[in-house]
């Protein structure tokens, strides 16, 4: 199991083109709150908090994908398809959406000018858990040679309901309300599922495939964090960003 | 409204007249079920309240709620279910997707209602102030409304109609894979349609667009191009407008693609009182793929839930048969064809299964999570009854028995015999064989049988020159369909031709002799009577 797990993993590495901006790492985290748009918005200051998630147990399986009908997307994985709901790897939990949730000062923190990007490929979503500040722009693309259509599904935000029947098609979206989480979907291909995380503010991450996150730019203090997994549920944490300008920080999820 | 508009919610009434007074009939009385399924009690006006809320309170929350959140109390029954208003999402608009409808387009939803769906058009009971008022209530309920007025769409002409253009929008249609939900013959039937789900994750259908007058935004060209450029919001149905916009495809063929989907349907369906059996010289069809069924016009059934007998069905897939007949003095065809988009039971439709079993399972207990097979009932009565007597619809009963062909996709079989009610059936062999055949998504049925039965006590015979009365049954196992889950129609009946004596064809040319000879003889005597003076 562990080895099919790798293998799709590495898979997914791949059709995510090696992970570029996206497939798991911090997405409007990082080393400083959005590293593409520091010359419009000033980050509070250069604390980091490094963060992992970590899984305990036996992780569920994933429920198979029946691509008969798209060979072209069939024949990109070694034997069965697999939806990535739950993906551990050494005992560390991916796709887990991390943000601060309290001990910022009140903002408003304006949108940055980069653009995070959602590819479909392969039948799948690239990243499959995205963040953005309210207001920033979200690019979707296709990057399979059929049909899909992203149909976002939000609550306090409008949704949208769009084709793309070709490859190389582009859409540019904007969330403007924050809201945790947007799912994102195909209802040609009924298993693709992504998920926009909409934040008021910069302060937040994405578990890369180690388990691990960092959200930068904050200055020293106490914070309170909400861990996100799509079928996990949510967790709460609480760290605190010393003189040095880090803080550690550790979420368990597990099968119990 | 359209006829089809209630079907889902209206109950056969078996009363006479025209078959579309009686359509309309079923259309309404489905409606008045769901209106006054439990309309709140009238209450002082206050003077706070806005004017559309009396009307909505009255009119609209028995569906759609107090609060407009879709869950009034008839809802349980029906699927698709009522709007929810406060996500602002619909799906008929003019507007890009993910905009909010202009008033316009709240407004022609709510005059002409939903066809395909328990939505009944309000122009008729509702004066224009009431509606404009009940349009601006609506939108209360919503807090995405109250910022600028949305723009509708620029959306250009349609080309002149043409059968190369009609091609062409096949091509795209393909291109663009249409069929991937709504199937190769446009039924509905693709691959990803029993995965679909709308935004509150109900089971949703692919339109069935060889059926254009249950479209809920209307089935005209231009509505049907509006849909592919807004996409219906709420639905899986997405927006081609990015296609266009982004030079994948033109404006052109998107229009194509409309009047590819527009040539999909008859104008109206063709329902009639009296289905007509065509008296044939030579053989009778073979099967339902002989081509000479081809040369004989159908008569539409529309279907409707069995809401009578317990467990109610308000959710039936078969909304209509297509019925086409002939006779050749010994026997008599009959050819049966509907949409289905699974020949059940199937396992790719297990899902859909599962979710309607949670989608209904309110109503009148647990649906079926076991496909049963796909069924069709075809029944007469047993006995000639004298005058208009017929027997109750739903089977007939024991004074009254019916007598009938059940047909059952799996096994692939007919039993023949006599019924006092649903599901109480004794079999009775008469002779009927039958062919079937399923193909994108339509099923069809041919039955043959001898108009004079072996045995007259187990079978009725089918008289030339007289109106026998015929009514159906039709389920689809995979849409939770089993027992008195099922779509029915009301009587109607079958007229078998009476062959034309050669008797006929002399009459027209001996009058044209008798006049152009009496006619010559009045000629001449005039012209005589000239000629004398």
């Amino acid at each position: 199991m562990r080895r099919t797990w790798m293998a799709m993993g590495l898979v997914l590495t791949i059709a995510c083109g090696g992970g570029e901006g996206a497939g798991g790492e911090s997405a409007g985290g990082g080393e400083t709150p959005d590293a593409g748009a520091q010359a419009s918005v000033a980050p509070l200051g250069t604390g980091t908090i490094s963060g992992v998630v970590m899984f305990e147990g036996a992780p569920p399986a994933n429920p198979a994908i029946d691509m008969s009908e798209e060979p072209s997307c069939a024949a990109r994985y070694s034997g069965q398809a697999t939806d990535p709901v739950v993906m551990v790897s050494g005992g560390r939990l991916a796709n887990v959406f991390v943000r601060v949730t309290g001990g910022l000062p009140a903002g408003p923190y304006p949108a940055p000018a980069r653009k995070p990007t959602i590819d479909q490929a392969g039948c799948l979503y690239h990243p499959r858990v995205v963040g953005v500040v309210a207001g920033q722009s979200l690019e979707i693309v296709n990057s399979d040679s059929l049909l899909h259509n992203i149909k976002a599904v939000p609550t306090a935000n409008r949704g949208f309901n769009v084709s793309q029947p070709r490859a190389g098609m582009m859409r540019e979206h904007t969330f403007t309300e924050p809201e945790v989480m947007v799912p994102v979907e195909c209802s040609v291909h009924g298993w693709m599922k992504a998920y926009v995380g909409v934040v008021a503010h910069p302060y937040f991450a994405t578990s890369a495939e180690d388990g691990t996150f960092t959200i930068g730019g904050l200055p020293p203090g106490t914070y309170q964090l909400e861990a996100w997994h799509e079928s996990l549920g949510t967790k709460t944490g609480e760290v605190t960003i010393g003189a040095d300008g880090a803080g550690t920080v550790a979420f368990t999820y597990g099968t119990m | 409204m359209s006829e089809a508009a209630g079907r889902r919610a209206g109950g056969p009434t078996g009363r006479r007249g025209s078959a579309a007074q009686r359509s309309r009939v079923m259309t309404l009385v489905g409606a008045l079920i769901i209106v006054t399924a439990g309309p709140p009690a009238r209450r002082p006006v206050e003077a706070q309240e806005p004017p559309g809320k009396v009307i909505y309170d009255r009119w609209c929350a028995g569906c759609h709620g107090e609060d407009g959140a879709g869950r009034g109390e008839a809802a349980a029954f029906m699927l698709p279910p009522p709007r929810d208003f406060t996500r602002g999402a619909y799906q008929i608009r003019t507007t890009a997707s993910g905009e909010l409808p202009t008033d316009a387009d709240i407004r022609r939803v709510v005059d002409e209602g939903m066809p395909g769906t328990a939505m009944p058009g309000w122009r008729a009971r509702l004066s224009e102030q009431e509606r404009a008022d009940v349009v601006a209530y609506i939108k209360s309920f919503s807090r995405f409304f109250g910022g600028a007025a949305p723009e509708p769409l620029s959306l250009g002409r349609a080309p002149g109609a043409s059968a190369e253009g009609i091609e062409e929008g096949a091509r795209v249609y393909r291109e663009l894979e249409c069929f991937k939900c709504h199937g190769n013959a446009g039924r509905g039937d693709g691959p990803s349609a029993p995965t679909l789900t709308d935004d509150w994750d109900h089971p949703i259908r692919a339109a069935n667009l060889a059926e254009g007058w249950t479209f809920n935004g209307g089935g005209e060209v231009e509505q049907i191009y509006t849909r592919l450029r807004t996409g219906l919001d709420g639905t899986p149905m997405p927006s081609f407008s990015d296609a266009v916009e982004g030079g994948v495809i033109t404006e052109e063929q998107l229009w194509r693609v409309a009047q590819y989907v527009r040539s999909l349907s008859p104008n109206r369906p063709p329902v009639r009182e009296v289905i007509r059996a065509v008296r044939v010289e030579g053989t009778l069809p073979s099967g339902p793929a002989d081509s000479a069924w081809g040369a004989i016009e159908p008569a539409f059934i529309p279907l409707v839930g069995q809401i009578v007998i317990k467990p109610r069905w308000f959710a039936p897939r078969v909304d209509g048969l297509w019925v086409r007949a002939a006779h050749d003095g010994t026997s008599l065809a009959l050819l049966v064809s509907w949409s289905d988009p699974s020949s059940s039971p199937d396992s790719a439709w297990q899902e859909w299964l599962d979710r309607m079993a949670v989608a209904m399972t309110d109503v009148d207990g647990s649906v079926p999570t076991t496909q049963g097979p796909d069924r069709l009932h075809v029944q007469f009565p047993l006995r000639r009854e004298e005058g208009m007597e017929r027997p109750y619809f739903l089977g007939g009963d024991t004074r009254r028995p019916t007598y009938q062909w059940q047909w059952t996709s799996a096994p692939e079989t007919v039993a023949e015999g006599r019924a006092t009610g649903l599901g109480a059936f004794t079999p009775a062999a008469a002779g009927v064989t039958h062919t079937a055949g399923f193909a994108d998504g339509q099923w069809r049925v041919q039955f043959t049988r001898a108009l004079v039965p072996a045995d007259t006590t187990a079978a009725p015979a089918f008289p030339v020159g007289e109106a026998i009365p015929i009514a159906f049954l039709a389920a689809d196992g995979s849409n939770g369909e089993d027992a008195a889950r099922a779509a029915v129609s009301a009587w109607y009946a079958i007229y078998l031709d009476v062959p034309t004596p050669a008797g006929v064809y002399a009459i027209p040319v001996v009058a044209a002799l008798l006049t152009a000879g009496l006619g010559g003889l009045a000629i001449a005597r005039a012209q005589r009577r000239t000629t004398r003076t």
